[in-house]
């Protein structure tokens, strides 16, 4: 393979390299019996959002019969309801939440997943698995004492508990997943920046930030999706000032006669992190797994 | 040399200090969140404390723990726990599983494939939840029903007479996904040289799966069900939604066990002592997990 083989040779190793990169490329593709299965099974994990998409379009007459009606007049009528009752008030909440909780979580999570890779602490291997080891407690465990605390704070049906809660809870997933987007930075780029004279502030701003900013965009679009769809904290702390899963579990009462409503509601509040989620899917590994697989 | 000796350590505090810094407002706030109310249940767990019998709290000794260990509901949700979590991670895991070995080659339309199977992660799990209720497993009306027709099997009543399987099918269902990714990003971690030997040595597919993807997968397998077990543990809203827990507590996992104590019986003591029970219980569930991660860790290191 080096340069200074014989003329044979070459002529020797040329069609066995194209073998080779041949077979490597069989080797990545799949035979179509495969192909299919995956198709199959993707498809049939997709099904019960189909069939909540196709439901959305019926009338509640064609969404209650006893079999899955396939053709129908589709109508727009139960989206047309779905933002009745005070929808707006509560995905105005929801986004509040979501938003706000992820930038603070964004400004705490950067400069300590920096103290944790870029320029280390002692011992910030332990610090990490601190962080991590918070994901694991059960949250109901904790539940009295944040609701008394909040009581005795008047902060019960208030949106700012719920922002608070939802910093803690994603506090530790940015940290551990900023920190391996921040080792992947070349340690001589840093060097060279301090050899120029740059400050450290001025290494972040110019050189560390525009390196990592896709992976601080889809660790804060996780963010978003996890505060967004969070059940637990908003039912036991809140009522009426609340986010969309608790305008959601009002649907509770209302019983098989609303499937076609249920499911129009259901898909409109599920859009926003099913798109969020869709374009940071190649990050999510990497944050659930906090960085432990590339 | 003689002057620097002294002044040494101060610098080194100095700049230790200085790299700490950025890392204490996380820190801080993580421990407030996240520590502090698990220290506070400790305290109320020793404490008479029921709203409906006065706000006043009295200093009770172990007497919630007797409580906790005496209530045969209480055990009846750690087995449901372990049922719940168990069933639904294994499925969860096979499923994974399978889909990640048929992702893993290019096809085409693979992106799209593997974009629709891991949206069931992504949707609002308590929008779901309603929708399954009366659209997948309403006796009358369900997508189940249906297809048990269509199988020739009578019409079975989901969430009441089979609620432990509907809470593990929507749960696993949620989490297939997840799996399937991890799965994936290990498949995909194996070198090429491992399986193309084996191929040379006229291994058939089963082998080639037996000898050399599931050895290299194993840690990826274990820390799936890790994952997948620390996060399915929790369940909340499909319960809630779906079955309230019930028939006779049938699915009324630790979760909502003591969402039912401190939310429905406002006995806030004897909450905080289940709560502090079923701590303990997942911490010896978690020290494994993280002993694992730390493993993982050291390989990547090393590598």
């Amino acid at each position: 393979m080096t340069t200074t083989t014989a003329p044979a040779e070459i002529e020797d190793a040329a069609p066995l390299t194209e073998k080779a990169r041949k077979r490597r490329r069989d080797n990545d593709t799949a035979h179509w019996p495969i192909a299919l299965v995956g198709w199959l099974g993707s498809l049939l994990l997709f099904s019960p959002i189909a069939y909540m998409l196709l439901k959305s379009f019926q009338t509640e007459t064609d969404a209650a019969s006893p079999s899955p009606k396939l053709v129908f007049t589709p109508t727009l009528d139960n989206y047309r309801g779905a933002f009745g009752s005070g929808f707006w008030a509560y995905a105005g909440n929801s986004l509040a939440v979501a938003v706000v909780s992820t930038l603070v979580v964004l400004l705490l999570a950067l400069p300590a997943a920096y103290a944790l890779s870029v320029r280390p602490v002692r011992k910030s291997q332990d610090t990490l698995f601190f962080f991590i080891s918070t994901k694991m407690m059960p949250i109901a465990a904790g539940i009295i004492p944040i609701y008394i605390v909040a009581q005795r704070l008047n902060l019960l049906n208030t949106v700012l508990v719920l922002i608070i809660l939802h910093i803690g809870m994603n506090l530790p997933l940015a940290v551990w997943m900023i920190r391996s987007f921040l080792q992947e930075v070349p340690p001589g780029v840093l060097e060279a920046a301090g050899l120029d004279g740059a400050s450290r502030l001025r290494t972040m701003r110019s050189i560390i930030l525009p390196l990592v900013s896709p992976g601080l965009w889809s660790t804060a679009l996780l963010c978003c999706v996890f505060s967004w769809n969070e059940y637990f904290y908003a039912v036991n702390l809140t009522t009426t000032t609340s986010t969309l899963p608790l305008f959601m579990q009002k649907f509770l009462s209302f019983g098989e006669l609303y499937t076609a409503q249920v499911a129009a509601v259901a898909t409109v509040v599920s859009i926003p992190v099913v798109i969020l989620g869709w374009i940071c899917q190649r990050s999510l590994v990497r944050g659930l797994l906090f960085g432990a697989v590339k | 040399m003689t002057i620097a000796v002294p002044a040494r350590p101060a610098l080194r505090r100095r700049e230790a200090r200085s790299r700490r810094l950025p890392l204490l407002p996380a820190l801080i706030i993580t421990l407030l969140l996240t520590q502090i109310p698990f220290v506070l249940t400790v305290w109320y767990s020793l404490r008479n404390w029921n709203l409906l019998a006065g706000d006043d709290s009295t200093f009770a000794g172990v007497a919630n723990f007797r409580a906790t260990f005496a209530d045969g509901t209480f055990w009846k949700s750690i087995g449901n726990t372990v049922v719940l979590t168990g069933g639904a991670t294994v499925a969860a895991m096979l499923v994974g599983l399978a889909l990640a070995l048929t992702l893993q080659k290019k096809f085409p339309g693979r992106g799209i494939a593997r974009t629709l199977a891991i949206t069931p992660f992504f949707v609002m799990p308590v929008a779901v939840a309603l929708f399954w209720r009366s659209a997948v497993f309403d006796p009358s009306f369900g997508l189940l029903g249906w297809l048990t027709d269509l199988a020739g099997l009578p019409r079975v009543n989901w969430l009441s007479e089979q609620s432990t399987l509907s809470i593990v099918m929507i749960t696993s269902w949620r989490w297939t996904p997840f799996a399937m990714l991890v799965l994936l990003a290990g498949l995909q971690a194996l070198p090429d040289e491992q399986l193309e030997a084996a191929r040379v040595d006229g291994a058939n597919w089963w082998q080639q799966f037996r000898r050399v993807m599931l050895p290299h997968l194993r840690p990826f397998l274990e820390l799936t069900a890790l994952l997948l077990s620390m996060n399915i543990i929790q369940t909340f809203g499909e319960i809630a939604l779906l079955t309230a827990g019930g028939p006779a507590y049938g699915t009324t996992n630790i979760t909502y066990y003591i969402y039912l104590r401190a939310f429905n019986s406002f006995d806030f003591g004897t909450a905080s002592a289940y709560g502090l029970v079923a701590l303990v219980l997942t911490i010896a569930l978690a020290l494994p997990a993280l002993r694992l991660l730390s493993g993982i860790f050291q390989q990547e290191g090393r590598r």
